[in-house]
Order: C-alpha cells, then structure tokens, then sequence
C-alpha cells in the first residue's frame, strides 16, 4: 500500500523478493517427503513415528549399520549389485541397438522404411501389458526366469522405442554434407556412422544413457515378475520385503534402505540435471 | 527447442514424416548395396520387433481366447475370458471404475499444477535454471519404490498428514487405510510427479512470440484474458502433447499402488488400479489367458481414447502458421 510512494526502483526489488519467496515456499512442500525420508532415515527407533519433528533429536547411524548386515538373507551392498548390473547391462544395450536403428531410419533408404518407422512409433505408446505373458512364456522356456536376461536382452534389440525416435530427431539435425564429404572420402554407410553420426551423436547417446539407467534402477514391475530368488533381488525387490513387516520398528531400517536406493539418482541428478532436464524439454521424456 | 516437442507431437501422429528427406543422387548400384547394409544396422530392432513384440502381442491375443494356466498347455475357450470379464467378474469393473477416477482426478491435477508452476517460473529471475531442476526432482523419484513407502508411511495413521491435518482440526486418520481416502494418495504421488510436464510447458512458454502480449496488452487484455486468449491457445499444441503422454502413462501406474496396498489393492480394493488386478490375475492367480484378455482391453481403452483426443484437438489445437 504504501509502494506508492516509495521510488520505481524500490517497487521492484520487493517484487522479486517475494517470487523468491514464493517459489522456495513451494518446493520446500515439494520436497519435503524426500527431505523427511532422509532425516528419518537418521532417527532411532523410538523417534521415527512419534514426532513430527523434521530433524532427529539423537541421530544415529543404527539403521544403515542394520542395513548393511543384512535385508533378508543378504545385505543391502548385494542387492545394490544386482541393481547395478541389470542398469548398467540395459544401459549398454540401449546406447548400443537404439543408435544403430536410429541411423538406418534417419540416414538409410531401404523398402520398408516408412512403414517400420510408423510401427516404432506405435510401439512407444504400446502398454507392456499387451505382450508380457508370451515374453514371459519364452522367456520361461528358455530358463531365463530368476536371471537378469529378460531385464537385459530386450535392450540389446532396441524394445525401447522412445531412444530410437530421441535419436532420430537428434540426427535428422545434423548436416548432410558431413555425410556427403565423408563419402567422397571413400567412406561406406558403416563408416559414415563411426567417423560421422557417432561422434556427433555424443549429447544424445549421454541422454539415452542416463535415462534408461534411472528407468532401469527404479524398474519394479518387471523386477518383480522376472526375478523371485532373494539372491537375485534388486534393491527394489529387497525393499518390497519390508512391506509386508512394516511395523514401525522396521522404519528405520526401511528408510535408510530406500535412502541408498535413491542415492545413484540423487547423484546422476547432481551430475547431469541441466541434461536430464534440456533431454527432457526437448524430446518430451516422460521421466 | 519446443520445436522438437512438436515435432514429437506431430511424430507421433503423422510417423510418415520420415520419409520426407529423399536422396536420389546415389547411384543405383550403390544404392542397393546402401539396403543391406541398412538392414544390417537395424537388425536388433528387427529381431526385438518381431521376437519381443509383434509375436508376443500375436500370442497374446490368441491366449485371450484360452484358459492358459502357464502349467498345462492352453485351451481354446472362445470368448468366454471376455464374457466373464464383463459379466461376471465384480472386480474387474471395480478397477476399470478406480483407474478411471484415478486418470480421471491425476491427469488434469498433474497438468495444471505444471502449467501454473511453469508460468510462474517463465521470467527472466536469477536461479531460474536451478529452481527448474529442483521442480523436475521427482519427477525422476517419484517411480521407485522407496518414495511410495515414504508415500505409504506419510499418509498412515498418525503419520505427517495425519497429524498436520488434526493440528489444524480436520480429522481425517490415516489415508492409506481408508477406502475413501486411500485412492488419493495415489493421485497424490502422481501429481508430485509434474515437474516432467512443466519442464515442457516451459520450453513452450518460451516459443511464445512477446509481441503478442505486447499487443494484446495494447488493446487493454488483463492478465487473466492474456492466458486465455494468447498463452492457452500458443501452448496448445503442447497441451495436447503432454495430455496424450500422462494419460497413457496413469492408465499404466502401478508401483505406487502396489507399495501403498502391500500388493493386494485395498483397503477394499479402493486402490486397485487396472494394471494390478492384471498382475494379481495373471501372476498370483495365473490366469494368464484372462489376464492377456484383460490386456487387450486395456490396450483398446488406451487406443480409443488416444484417438479420441487427437480428433478432438482438431477444435482445440492451435499451430502457429498452420495455414501456409
């Protein structure tokens, strides 16, 4: 009310002020579940659910040493291995397949093109519903149940549509004449793709690879039909068996737990947000 | 940068945009050994394309028509899993009834709350990029496990909401045991989850020429009608871009209600969304030629409504210059 009669400039500092305000107020609601997780996380047993207080009055380390000792049968490091394997084995598998199809349907002119490219996209959209009970049955069949195959293999044929159409788009930016000189140096389409499209390719094989890893990490749903031997559990799987005992006793546990699981994330975010965010902006990952 | 967002967008209806670059120079020689090779580079995905999905959707649809058990070999029982689906079988309708609220309530939240964010952080303010990544955050959290147990033991009795909401004398108990509530905790982590859309909402912002509401401004439009008259109509495109996204995703969500119901769907089946009941069918009850049924409604749902809502953007879908 009173801005009236302070001076233009002052009218506008205050403005800013409060946008500031604004926008921290809403992130600190949005954050706060990760933000609590992680200080509960630190509480001892008797804290975790009485209080609703944010920091823990005795923090300790208890639960992660529990954690360590073991989740079930093992510890929490060889859940996290399996974890790890099953990412880095889809990440490998998608920069791999999705770069070499995404060539073929954004540089190469074969029969059939318009049509597979029309049938890629549709599969982005496909619910995975549609084909998990016969993937399963071979799967089955070829004793690959209780192993990490049906969460690799798939990768290494390019099911995850969406990286293709990333790095298509990706390509169809690059200037031709790159190719056309490359080939009046004598170099075939195999080539063209190593000394031309793959150097060039750099920024968006690094967006297929962070994503699928993250996807890959934080995957439950075939996790939890794909592998039922607690040697075989990944961290998602191992947390899962604490669903079923949680009583408030096993909180803490539970949440130091879930707080190494989110950890890989949380660095990956760190390293690479203004990444995973451009990715994001502009090819519409769903995230 | 959005230009590719609607590139995307229209990718995805009109795929024949692939063919538009055309090379006649190579010589034909040439050309046909160019086809091999081709061939050769997409060989993973031929093999993925037909082993992985072309022949299991085939199969799939023929289990449908089966009592497969996963233990004894399948027996043709014509539509009797679609008849029993829809006549017979209470809980079928009951999760088409609470996906559809849960799509229903989770999409449009979703998406407003990331378009309201978006045009508040669409200014030229120090710390923008780092407060647009901050937003983003959950968005790649949100899907794991970990946070739905944080979900799950924030809305218990007694926990954080509970207590937050009786500190200020509404006694609701925890969300996750009451049917009534239960649903929207899902709802609730879904919409956690905007900062995927607002991060496209702003590359969309950004794409609108500042001369419109210049000139809208002139001809003495407030804030509220330059939203509705410039900003909703520009953004359009991208509307129906995330629109399309999230609803085929929240017809798909399961780990939340998975975690939050310890697998089962309750309290009452309050929070069993479609793609649970399919597992519970298809892996607990191996059913597995009902639950192929099962999704193969799920897919004709999912297509329909799809197409619905392209036919339908042809009202409401602006595209800057679409006459030329």
């Amino acid at each position: 009310m009173s801005t009236s009669l302070a001076s233009t400039g002052k009218v506008v500092w205050p403005r800013k002020v409060v946008w500031h305000v604004l926008v921290l107020g809403v992130l600190l609601v949005l954050l706060y579940p990760v933000i609590w997780l992680v200080s509960t996380s630190f509480k001892p047993a008797t804290e975790v659910i009485s209080t609703l207080a944010l920091l823990p009055r005795e923090p300790t380390g208890n639960n992660y040493a529990e954690v360590f000792d073991g989740v079930g049968e093992f510890g929490v490091l060889h859940y996290f291995w399996n974890s790890l394997m099953i990412s880095a084995g889809a990440v490998v598998g998608n920069v791999v397949s999705c770069s070499l199809a995404a060539y073929a349907f954004g540089r190469l002119h074969f029969r059939g093109r318009g049509p597979m490219f029309g049938f890629m996209m549709i599969t982005i959209m496909l619910p995975q519903h549609v084909v998990l009970i016969p993937q399963y049955v071979i799967f089955q069949q070829m004793d690959m149940v209780n192993t990490f195959w049906p969460l690799i293999l798939p990768k290494f044929l390019a099911t995850d549509a969406f990286f293709i159409f990333l790095m298509v788009q990706f390509i169809r930016t690059l200037p031709r004449e790159l190719d056309e000189a490359a080939t009046l140096d004598g170099c075939g389409p195999v080539g063209v793709f190593r000394h031309v499209i793959l150097p060039l390719l750099r920024p968006a094989l690094i967006t297929t690879a962070i994503f699928t890893f993250i996807w890959t990490w934080n995957d439950f749903f075939s996790q939890l039909i794909y592998l039922n031997d607690p040697e075989k559990f990944t961290l998602p799987l191992a947390l899962q068996l604490f669903i079923d005992q949680a009583t408030q006793s096993a909180f803490g546990p539970m949440f130091a737990m879930s707080v190494l699981a989110l950890l890989p994330i949380g660095l990956f975010f760190l390293a690479f947000q203004r990444f995973l965010v451009d990715g994001v902006a502009t090819s519409g990952i769903k995230g | 940068m959005t230009q590719s967002v609607l590139a995307g967008t229209s990718g995805t209806s009109r795929p024949e945009v692939a063919d538009s670059p055309p090379l006649a120079t190579a010589p034909r020689g040439r050309k046909r050994r160019g086809q091999g090779v081709a061939y050769l580079f997409l060989s993973p995905w031929i093999i993925g394309a037909t082993l992985l999905t072309i022949g299991p959707m085939a199969a799939s649809l023929y289990l449908s028509f089966t009592d497969y058990d996963l233990f004894s070999p399948p027996n043709w029982i014509g539509v009797e899993n679609y008849v029993t689906m829809f006549t017979g079988d209470e809980r079928f309708w009951h999760a088409a009834w609470v996906t559809t609220k849960y799509v229903l309530i989770s999409v449009p939240l979703k998406l407003g709350l990331a378009l309201a964010v978006a045009m508040l952080l669409n200014r030229p303010r120090m710390g923008v990029g780092l407060y647009r990544s901050a937003f983003y955050a959950p968005s790649l959290l949100g899907a794991s496990v970990s946070v739905a147990l944080a979900w799950r033991a924030l809305f218990s009795t007694d926990g954080t909401v509970d207590k937050v909401l009786a500190s200020v004398g509404v006694d609701t108990g925890g969300w996750v045991d009451q049917p009534q509530y239960a649903l929207l905790t899902l709802v609730a982590l879904a919409a956690w989850q905007f900062g995927a859309p607002m991060v496209i909402f702003l590359a969309g912002l950004k794409q609108v020429p500042k001369e419109l509401y210049e000139a809208a401004a002139i001809d003495g439009a407030g804030p509220a009608r330059r939203f509705l008259s410039v900003t909703l109509p520009m953004l359009s495109p991208v509307i129906l871009f995330n629109l399309v996204l999230e609803t085929i995703h929240a017809f798909q969500a399961f780990t939340g209600a998975f975690v939050v119901s310890s697998g089962r769907g309750g309290p009452s089946d309050s929070t069993l969304l479609y793609p649970l009941y399919l597992y519970q069918r298809g892996f607990t009850d191996f059913r597995m030629g009902y639950a192929s049924a099962m999704a193969w409604v799920l897919l004709a749902v999912v297509a329909i409504l799809t197409a619905l809502v392209f036919r339908s953007a042809r009202r409401w879908v602006f595209y800057a210059g679409e006459d030329r």
